[in-house]
């Protein structure tokens, strides 16, 4: 399958020589640029299952190639290098080393769902960037990203109380990334409300903080959902160890897309 | 076609799921839907001892969790509320709830995985088919209606021009919402139009807006701000080159998302703009003749008084 978006083709593999002559042919200039040919040596045959095995990943083995998530793509308009067609391609093939290349932007995608909304196969490619991020993370080849740690977050507190707090999230997030609190834009936005809102709601605000939302009766959700994190996570550790397989999505793929 | 007595009748009484948000950064848009509600005569029963609907974050640790968060919400609906239709305002949860209902319907892993939770936690399992998940659009829509609005409102949004933004989550992905793009009457996910239609009955004048559906890296918003700010920039930008005076709003998500990032792209890339952020409910509310307080317009980040003002809307 070639592949054939320009962003592809990296700037150390365009050849372009001042002065060559090749068998009487003059080669020189720009106008006679080569493409060095790249060569991939290491596969891991156990890619797709492992991407498979992350959460969103089980319907990438219906991908066709067709390039509509990439050409729908939020991120992929704002940053070329954002390629989910590339990367499931990738993925498929088994070269975890040319996926690496990219792997610090995987994460950047922001889950607007054009492409899973355009895809004809139902691969759900928002669900596969979400599962290679997952992955990347899960294998060490990446720091948690912002995400990531946002993701945690949030969910721990849904899974201990049934609800979030926001200004809870807010903190923790900014406390995990070791960012500041005191940001110029978040100060600017506190200010703007605080001078018109009333008393009532800063009471308000301080006693969400105090007694944070909670469901009630929420112990047992929570010890069921614990169990079944846990579960989840051991399954994925198993496809990673090459121990286990991954069980593929076997819902039908539904019309496409007129 | 639809029948539209029927949903009507049936909406005039719904469950009511503010969701996260609306009790916290959202909460303008919770007090506008309330005050309308109550204007309007229009019964809202707030879903008992709710829990979060998963947001867009759970999904990327499993996604068979949030089908259940989003299960038990209906479940506590339709099990300890008895109500067969379920109201959620905001997007977010909107689309969950929806996402699970289609989850529960066709992929049998889902069942069974929230059969599981459900059973550990205590609760009846919820079922599809059971309920109904509509979106504020279409509770407004099929109960008081462009007609019913045109005889209250008596064209009070005149001259106000009006960028309808509906993000995401609302329409997209298209499966999840099989009743959308099914003709006259129906919503459509490639240009939606229920806000356009509820605030031209008001008066408005609704501007061309070619970004209506794009997306404003909401969940995004603190992990990836940049990109955030980029796009909301984009969204406010073609909003003014359209000739919008304000921006109007259906998720709260967006909506902080625009105003948080409208004073980000002032303060970091020196991007100025001054077109206004509200919730459709305010705009609606106003129309309606209720007051900006009492539709929590102060609780908005961006100051809209002086354009209410201007616009006799008070």
């Amino acid at each position: 399958m070639p592949i054939h978006e320009k962003s592809l083709i990296r700037p150390e593999n365009l050849k372009t020589h001042d002065n060559l002559v090749i068998e009487g042919i003059d080669v020189s200039g720009h106008w006679s640029t080569f493409i060095e040919s790249r060569v991939v040596t290491d596969y891991n045959e156990n890619l797709e299952d492992e991407i498979a095995a992350m959460p969103g990943g089980d319907k990438i083995h219906r991908c066709w190639q067709c390039g509509s998530c990439t050409n729908a793509c939020t991120v992929n308009a704002i940053e070329p290098r954002f390629n989910p067609r590339y990367w499931i391609y990738l993925i498929r093939m088994g070269m975890e080393s040319e996926l690496l290349r990219d792997k610090d932007i995987i994460w950047q995608c922001v889950s607007c769902h054009k492409c899973t909304h355009i895809c004809p196969r139902d691969v759900e490619p928002e669900g596969v960037m979400k599962a290679t991020a997952h992955w990347l993370t899960m294998k060490g080849y990446t720091p948690p990203s912002p995400s990531h740690i946002f993701d945690e977050e949030f969910t721990h507190q849904i899974v201990q109380r049934g609800r979030i707090e926001d200004t809870e999230v807010l903190q923790n997030f900014l406390r995990k990334t070791k960012q500041p609190l005191m940001q110029d834009w978040l100060t600017a936005i506190g200010f703007a409300i605080a001078k018109r809102l009333p008393v009532k709601w800063g009471i308000k605000m301080a006693w969400a903080q105090i007694f944070k939302p909670k469901t009630r009766g929420w112990d047992k959700a929570r010890i069921a959902l614990e169990d079944y994190i846990h579960e989840v996570e051991s399954e994925q550790k198993a496809v990673i160890a090459g121990k286990s397989k991954p069980q593929q999505s076997h819902a039908p793929v539904r019309e496409a897309a007129e | 076609m639809v029948d539209v007595t029927d949903k009507a009748k049936k909406y005039r009484s719904v469950g009511y799921y503010p969701g996260c948000a609306l009790e916290g950064t959202g909460n303008g848009y919770d007090v506008s839907t309330r005050a309308i509600a109550k204007k309007l005569g229009l019964g809202l029963r707030e879903v008992s001892n709710w829990n979060c609907c998963g947001a867009m974050e759970v999904k990327n640790v499993d996604p068979k969790i949030q089908t259940y968060l989003s299960a038990r919400v209906l479940s506590q609906a339709v099990n300890e509320d008895r109500v067969d239709v379920v109201m959620a305002p905001c997007n977010g949860c909107y689309h969950n709830l929806k996402k699970a209902e289609h989850d529960l319907a066709h992929d049998p892993k889902s069942v069974e995985v929230v059969e599981k939770l459900s059973t550990k936690a205590g609760h009846k399992a919820y079922k599809a088919g059971e309920a109904e998940t509509i979106h504020a659009l279409d509770w407004l829509k099929a109960t008081v209606g462009e007609d019913g609005l045109r005889e209250r409102t008596k064209g009070k949004l005149a001259g106000l021009k009006i960028a309808n933004y509906y993000g995401c989550m609302y329409v997209r992905p298209r499966h999840i919402f099989p009743e959308k793009d099914q003709g006259p009457g129906s919503e459509s996910t490639s240009q939606p139009h229920f806000m356009d239609d509820l605030l031209a009955a008001a008066g408005a004048e609704n501007v061309s807006f070619p970004l209506k559906t794009a997306c404003c890296g909401g969940a995004h918003t603190l992990s990836d701000s940049d990109t955030s700010t980029k796009l909301v920039l984009n969204i406010l930008q073609a909003a003014e080159a359209s000739g919008a005076e304000v921006i109007a709003t259906e998720c709260p998500t967006c909506h902080t998302g625009l105003e948080m990032h409208q004073v980000r792209a002032e303060k970091r890339f020196g991007k100025k703009t001054n077109v206004k952020v509200l919730y459709f409910t305010q705009l609606l509310g106003l129309a309606l003749g209720i007051g900006p307080r009492a539709l929590g317009i102060h609780t908005n980040i961006s100051d809209s008084m002086d354009l209410i003002i201007e616009k006799r809307l008070i």
